[in-house]
């Protein structure tokens, strides 16, 4: 899949949830680019920022959206690679902050 | 300005990592840079538990610049540990 087209289906399904993309659109299409290149080494869209193990089933936590996004956006209005954001900063109402990993580390190999 | 020892753990795809290298380059800084998505078996489990005894939730990017090490981009400290001036 192009990135432009990933960019274009991900922007309006996750609108729809009240998610949206980084400001910074820089950043956005070094990420989407990096899930497509993930999406080809590994067969799925495993996080950018974080070291997968090529195992479907153990990296299912952090295959995009991964399961700390929703936590991640309700306590620093981002997930953890910046990729996306929530309503609350989208609209300035907050400021971003560094986040900190969520993944328990036993989950790394 | 005194040699430091820099070591950067990044992943190739990771934004902060990229942000952090660009970091370094700007600032002329000589750095050993381990890909860690790049290793794999001994060398790979044998990084990541040099990396888990630094930085506990083994996230990237991890920079070590002597005996500080720094988790995340975190530009001011990745300066000051590198005896830069950061701007007010």
């Amino acid at each position: 899949m192009k990135v432009e087209q990933l960019y274009a289906a991900l922007k309006k399904s996750q609108e729809a949830k009240g998610i949206y993309f980084n400001k910074d659109k820089e950043l956005v299409f070094e990420l989407l680019e990096a899930l497509v290149l993930n999406k080809e080494r590994y067969g799925y869209m495993a996080c950018p920022c974080r070291l997968a193990c090529g195992d479907r089933e153990k990296d299912k936590d952090i295959t995009c959206p991964c399961d700390y996004r929703a936590p991640d956006l309700e306590e620093y209005g981002a997930c953890f690679c910046g990729l996306y954001i929530s309503q609350a900063l989208h609209n300035n109402e907050i400021e971003s902050e560094y986040i900190p990993e969520r993944r328990p580390p036993e989950k790394i190999f | 300005m005194t040699r430091n020892k820099t070591t950067l753990y990044a992943l190739s795809t990771c934004s902060h990592c990229k942000s952090t290298k660009r970091l370094l380059s700007e600032c002329n800084v000589e750095y050993e840079y381990i890909e860690v998505d790049d290793l794999e078996g001994e060398e790979r489990k044998a990084i990541l538990a040099d990396i888990k005894e630094m930085n506990p939730r083994c996230s990237f990017p991890t920079v070590k610049i002597n005996d500080t090490v720094i988790v995340g981009y975190k530009k001011t400290q990745i300066k000051e540990a590198l005896g830069i001036k950061n701007e007010s």
